[in-house]
């Protein structure tokens, strides 16, 4: 698995993700309000993941910090008060980016278990910062007021709106990444994955190479938490505690790292396989728990290398 | 001021069921090269653990025992069964696999005891005030914990530094390939490791019941602190995990009582200091 890079999916394979973005796109003629958030709350598990891929995927970078990335975003909401869109969702990108910026160039002086636990810390600063104080309206969490779209929309339609939305935006950022992962830079990011001396030695500057896609994976992941805020209508320390951040990266592995496209197949499959958990049993830990132990003993290539067999 | 005295020697004796829970921790790194997310849970089994026992019989200091015996068994299981095959594998897949256990363990509690706050009383023998100095007087039972912690803590560091077993863990964690060459059955190291990790995680736990309430979840703040105490002690490190369980136990504590907004992000924050200024650890040697 390390020696292989990331792969990222042609034609055929992006046609069968735009099928089912149009199927999602469809919901609002024939789905009710209830699968209509469910799929939101995929779409924003797929932003999520799919930021972090850039990092665990693509750099080979397993970081502990990510939720605090997306956390700060879904707080940039809060934050704000009643703003338009336009305004709080660029606000919540950049803070989280100039968070990551200091955290990455930290963290990423060190390597390995080091990385790990050195984005744990980070991360769960970020958690306290929000726990402790009262910067962030409390322990407990907070209703928050919506950023307004351009036109109003009634308490029926929101469900609709917010899914398009929250497809509007997994869409453009993947097609961002696919676009990314093409040029020196995306080659030069699956180079350290697989042989990081080889690519210091090839003359690549591999600390600002990780922390470009350090600071870019945080600003993608404070879209994602901006979307969630904006969706749920409430924000909670809890967003930036470091169980979040194992949660993306199971999507990660459940999907594939080998592939870009894996986070959205892993976000979808943990978001189905918990709801129809949930119609089983209400332990949602016991069948996480399951899910994550038949991951990393079973699936070694996540979805992604199972639809390429 | 004697309310400062009481400050610190809660510091000190949460530093040291943190350097229980954190030099096992140290070992099963050093040893195996696994990292353990799911070690604050085993600490939140023993207390559950002693919260059962000492319900049961009605004495708390049967419960003790039966933590450290049944952490050994069941580490060792858990060393069999699974950790075994991980050594090897990526962090992703050794932070997940850990990940799980967190989910699975909280699940089973919540099944087989529930999601209710308990109590454990203080064991009646040592159910009084010490006088330390002028009027002020400190529980007894937690005088008791902190003597308990220093010995285990000597134990410890005798066995590693002294017996030939000591000598092969320590030949584990820095020469692996020399172990097999020794002549020494390295899978009997890591088994042992583990179920001595896991029976003082829970040894912890079941000494901490008594002290705050057993709840759901009450590992998480101890799992957090004691990989600080790992980082800061240097991994490996049994003697560092013990100095900087100490300074970890004593900014929480003095931080939680006197400056209580930023102990949480103070801690943190002297982890990655040390990381970057001396990344082997605090108290690494040269």
């Amino acid at each position: 698995m390390t020696a292989q890079g990331m792969t990222i999916l042609g034609g055929r394979g992006n046609a069968c993700l735009a099928l089912a973005a149009v199927a999602i796109a469809s919901m609002p003629l024939w789905a009710s309000a209830y699968h209509m958030q469910l799929a939101s709350t995929a779409l924003i598990a797929a932003m999520f993941a799919l930021s972090l891929q850039i990092l665990a995927g693509a750099a080979g970078l397993i970081s502990l910090a990510h939720a605090g990335f997306f956390g700060l975003g879904a707080y940039t909401v809060y934050l704000l008060g009643s703003v338009p869109l336009a305004m709080s969702l660029p606000a919540a990108m950049l803070l989280a980016g100039a968070a990551a910026l200091p955290i990455g160039s930290l963290a990423l002086r060190t390597r390995g278990f080091y990385f790990l636990m050195t984005t744990l810390a980070f991360g769960q600063m970020l958690f306290f910062l929000f726990h402790d104080t009262p910067l962030g309206g409390g322990a407990d969490g907070v209703f928050i007021t919506r950023p307004s779209v351009y036109w109003p929309v009634s308490r029926a339609a929101r469900p609709a709106v917010l899914l398009l939305l929250n497809l509007t935006a997994l869409t453009a950022m993947y097609i961002a990444l696919w676009c990314l992962m093409r040029t020196m830079f995306g080659h030069a990011l699956r180079g350290i994955r697989a042989n990081e001396d080889r690519m210091r030695a090839m003359g690549h500057d591999v600390q600002r190479l990780k922390l470009a896609a350090f600071v870019l994976a945080g600003t993608l992941a404070g879209a994602a938490g901006h979307m969630a805020a904006m969706t749920d209508a409430f924000v909670s320390p809890e967003l930036l505690g470091w169980h979040r951040s194992a949660e993306a990266l199971l999507m990660v592995l459940l999907g594939g790292l080998g592939a870009l496209h894996g986070p959205i197949l892993g976000a979808a499959a943990l978001i189905l396989v918990r709801e129809a958990g949930s119609l089983v049993t209400e332990r949602q830990r016991l069948i996480e728990g399951a899910v994550i132990l038949a991951a990393v003993l079973l699936l070694r290539r996540g979805l992604a290398g199972k639809w390429r067999q | 001021m004697t309310g400062f005295i009481a400050q610190l020697l809660n510091g000190l004796q949460y530093g040291l069921l943190l350097f229980l829970i954190g030099s096992g921790l140290t070992l099963i790194f050093g040893v195996m090269g696994v990292i353990n997310l799911a070690h604050g849970s085993l600490f939140m089994i023993g207390a559950y653990l002693a919260y059962v026992v000492a319900g049961a019989t009605g004495s708390f200091w049967i419960a003790l025992p039966a933590a450290i015996l049944g952490g050994a068994a069941f580490g060792a299981m858990l060393e069999r069964v699974l950790f075994r095959h991980f050594r090897h594998r990526e962090h992703l897949d050794q932070v997940l696999l850990t990940f799980a256990l967190i989910l699975l363990f909280e699940e089973g509690r919540s099944a087989l005891i529930g999601n209710q706050f308990h109590s454990v009383p203080v064991p009646a023998a040592l159910d009084f005030s010490v006088p330390v100095v002028g009027g002020f007087a400190y529980s007894a039972y937690r005088l008791a914990v902190l003597v308990i912690c220093l010995l285990v803590a000597a134990a410890m560091v005798l066995v590693v530094e002294r017996t030939r077993f000591g000598a092969a863990i320590r030949a584990a964690a820095e020469q692996p390939d020399m172990v097999d060459l020794l002549g020494l059955d390295a899978r009997l190291i890591h088994t042992a490791v583990f179920a001595a990790g896991t029976a003082l995680a829970m040894l912890a736990g079941a000494l901490a019941a008594p002290l705050q309430s057993v709840q759901p979840g009450m590992g998480d703040g101890f799992l957090i602190l004691s990989f600080i105490v790992v980082v800061i002690g240097g991994l490996g490190s049994v003697a560092g995990a013990f100095w900087a369980a100490l300074l970890v136990g004593l900014i929480d504590t003095l931080g939680k009582v006197y400056l209580p907004q930023v102990a949480g992000i103070a801690v943190c924050g002297l982890m990655a200091a040390v990381l970057l200024w001396r990344p082997a650890g605090l108290f690494a040697k040269g």
